[in-house]
């Protein structure tokens, strides 16, 4: 019946929209997202259309992260780009160096005479998408952070105090110990292996990853992460690995099924698997902090984001590009942010929607969703905390994937295994210099 | 005696053939022209700049220990998707033709899995030996074998094998089958006459008579394992765990289009072409002569 509503309302909108089409300018946004995700897109695409009558929003679907990237890539070199992009991090330097595709966020919004306070957005967001001259290139989206997901009730089993310390690497290792000692088939697990315990890891302990500023600074930079410091935490994984302690599922987010479904105690995995672990759950959960190595000085510093940002693509005319800037203010209003942090677990990336989901008593109705928040924003970011900006970096994460995984195997140490992939992405990051010199 | 057909003048044969001409060059010489430019490139993604390197995209694959490794695994995966294909494929063409009964019902069972394309096959596959919910995998599980392909490389190359040659099994199927029925009775219902038991009759009658028919499923096969399997390698392994599951061909797809490596991207499939190319020239130099038609 709902559905029956629903395709009348899109029947009498479409036999409608000839009539107003007139003076509305239309434009193409071009996003990743599925499931959960795309329905809340949807909706939040419908109520800025809706609730003015001068532009109007389409959003497409174009497949995962890469694949999107690689649509808008594809229909640029057609001249078919859309108005608006949704990029991954990771492809962050890619769009930075397309100078001639893409129109800075910042530029779009001062022609088109739009208000926009970059001081608004949270600074450990932003400065993933700034210029070294702190201009906003493209405006967050999603942007989460990794926390340690914890299985109250399997904890409970192993006879655990719930209350037990994991807020180091140290002391998570004891409680591993117990948790095998007591017949845990899966004690820990993780997702996104690269991101949470490289490149997180790296920010976390305020380690370089690569030099340069992790590659702010220029794009001469070096993979630096074999440095003892990451190297005994990827020993550490993998020795665990080895004694049945930490049970590897796979390059992505595999590993979600197995908490979810109540196997693993401990997973560590963004802030906003939220949305699923909630809806899923049949146990006791909590959110903890990402654990640190306690000798590490300076740790713990802030974590960094994942997640993905908005582009604004060149060759539009004027109107079009007033439509997308009316449209990426009403992204980040308060109110939206704080509803899409809300629903899904991803930061808000304005302070003032994080303070609207305090007053709305969210923080205390569900215990431990402020906690990504916290992480990123307790201190102020250093430059080796303020994110990556490294070209070809999906296939070096690619890179870093294959060698974690001999640890994994006990294939290699983790030295090896590090010094390879080092040895492997610096090539990567030269051709990415030699191509956008 | 050979036969020819004799055309009077050139027009009717040029008409005749520039069709096939024209297919030919828009759809292979003119992309292969353009792979082979854009190798000497480096290229930025969206194509507003490039710089030109020669040959040093090549020079840069060639230095790469992990490319050469490559040709390792393509090697052995082609040798192994056509091997796992073929031989079934002929084994269940050699059962098919002596039934009796239900022959029809039995062919049409055999054929479906072809209708699968190859990456639904893949995830039909992964499925299966998941390892965390699939059916193989906790069967194996039960008699004590712990199944991980996820980082097992030898067991993930024995699944995008299997995931691979499963539906080509169908294709060899049918065209083994169609030339068991070409043989002629007469040939063989003298061999048993004359005393030769069912397997001496196939390998001294059966199997000689069908080598144009392996031949031509030989070439089919390796190119398919060469070029298509890569469905199958996305949706299982993405070439991993290292890189034990990665082809030429899966290569060429991640540099290109999850690395944005476009010029890496289109001397390697140079090198491809190159590469089948030489097969297929060895193939009719050498196997080809051992075919009898």
């Amino acid at each position: 019946m709902k559905n029956l509503v629903l395709g009348a309302v899109a029947l009498c909108s479409t036999a409608l929209t000839p009539t107003l089409a007139v003076a509305q300018t239309e434009i193409q946004f071009w996003h990743a997202f599925t499931g959960r995700l795309g329905e809340l897109v949807a909706e939040q695409v419908e109520t800025f259309n809706s609730s003015q009558n001068d532009y109007k929003v389409v959003a497409s679907h174009k497949g995962n992260y890469s694949e999107t990237l690689n649509a808008g890539i594809a229909a640029f070199r057609a001249g078919e780009q859309p108005n608006i992009l949704m990029v991954f991090e990771v492809g962050t330097a890619t769009m930075m160096s397309a100078k001639g595709a893409i129109k800075p966020v910042y530029e779009v919004m001062s022609e088109a005479g739009a208000s926009f306070d970059q001081n608004a957005f949270i600074g450990s967001v932003k400065g993933y998408y700034t210029s070294t001259d702190g201009q906003m290139l493209s405006l967050p989206f999603n942007s989460s952070t990794p926390v340690l997901w914890v299985n109250k009730d399997a904890l409970k089993e192993a006879g655990i105090a719930a209350d037990v310390d994991l807020s180091t690497w140290e002391k998570v290792g004891e409680v591993l110990d117990t948790l095998k000692a007591s017949g845990s088939e899966c004690p820990l697990t993780t997702a996104w292996q690269s991101w949470i315990h490289l490149e997180n890891f790296s920010a976390y302990h305020n380690t370089p990853f690569a030099s340069k500023d992790n590659g702010f600074a220029a794009l001469d930079t070096e993979l630096t992460f074999n440095s003892p410091l990451q190297v005994k935490h990827i020993q550490a994984m993998g020795d665990w690995a080895k004694e049945g302690k930490f049970f590897y599922a796979g390059r992505r987010n595999e590993g979600g099924a197995n908490f979810r479904a109540g196997e693993c105690a401990l997973f560590t995995e963004s802030s906003a698997g939220y949305a699923g672990i909630k809806s899923e759950a049949q146990f006791e959960f909590e959110v903890r902090p990402l654990p640190y190595w306690s000798e590490a000085a300076g740790a713990p510093q802030n974590t960094i984001i994942g997640g993905a940002s908005l582009w604004v693509m060149e060759g539009h005319d004027a109107d079009e590009y007033k439509a997308t800037a009316a449209f990426l203010n009403f992204l980040s209003s308060t109110d939206i942010q704080a509803k899409w942090h809300q629903d899904t677990g991803y930061l808000p990336i304005t302070s003032a929607a994080g303070d609207k989901t305090k007053a709305d008593g969210f923080y205390n109705d569900n215990p431990g969703t402020d906690i990504a928040v916290i992480q990123m924003t307790a201190k102020e970011p250093t430059a080796n905390s303020k994110g990556l900006r490294l070209g070809s970096f999906d296939q070096i994460r690619g890179i870093i994937d294959e060698e974690l995984e001999a640890v994994w195997s006990g294939d290699k140490t983790a030295q090896e295994a590090l010094d390879s992939a080092v040895e492997r992405g610096n090539p990567l990051l030269r051709r990415f210099e030699q191509a956008n010199r | 005696m050979e036969k020819r057909v004799r055309f009077n003048g050139w027009i009717l044969p040029l008409c005749l053939v520039f069709p096939q001409i024209l297919i030919s060059g828009i759809f292979f010489f003119y992309p292969a022209g353009q792979a082979i430019w854009q190798s000497m490139f480096i290229p930025d993604p969206f194509g507003l700049s490039s710089q030109f390197v020669g040959l040093g995209n090549f020079e840069f694959l060639l230095s790469d220990k992990f490319y050469l490794a490559s040709f390792g695994t393509t090697a052995l995966f082609s040798t192994l998707v056509t091997i796992v294909s073929m031989v079934p494929a002929l084994f269940l063409a050699v059962l098919a033709d002596r039934l009796i009964k239900g022959a029809t019902t039995y062919r049409t069972l055999l054929i479906w899995p072809y209708a699968v394309a190859p990456a639904i096959a893949g995830v039909l596959w992964l499925f299966m030996f998941n390892t965390r919910v699939g059916i193989v995998s906790w069967y194996l599980g039960q008699l004590g074998y712990d199944w991980n392909h996820v980082l097992n490389g030898e067991e993930a190359m024995g699944l995008v094998v299997v995931a691979s040659a499963w539906g080509r099994i169908s294709y060899n199927f049918l065209f083994f089958f169609a030339a068991l029925q070409a043989v002629p009775r007469s040939v063989i219902e003298a061999a048993a006459i004359d005393g030769a038991r069912f397997w001496r009759r196939f390998f001294t009658i059966v199997l000689p008579l069908l080598s144009p028919t392996t031949f031509f499923l030989l070439v089919v096969n390796i190119v398919y394992a060469f070029f298509e399997t890569f469905g199958v390698i996305h949706t299982i392994t993405s070439g991993g765990p290292q890189q034990s599951t990665t082809i030429l061909v899966y290569k060429v797809f991640s540099d290109g289009f999850v690395g944005q490596d476009l010029g890496s991207s289109a001397a390697q499939s140079v090198i491809l072409l190159l590469v089948v190319g030489a097969l297929t020239v060895m193939q009719f130099k050498f196997v080809e002569k051992k075919v009898h038609y």
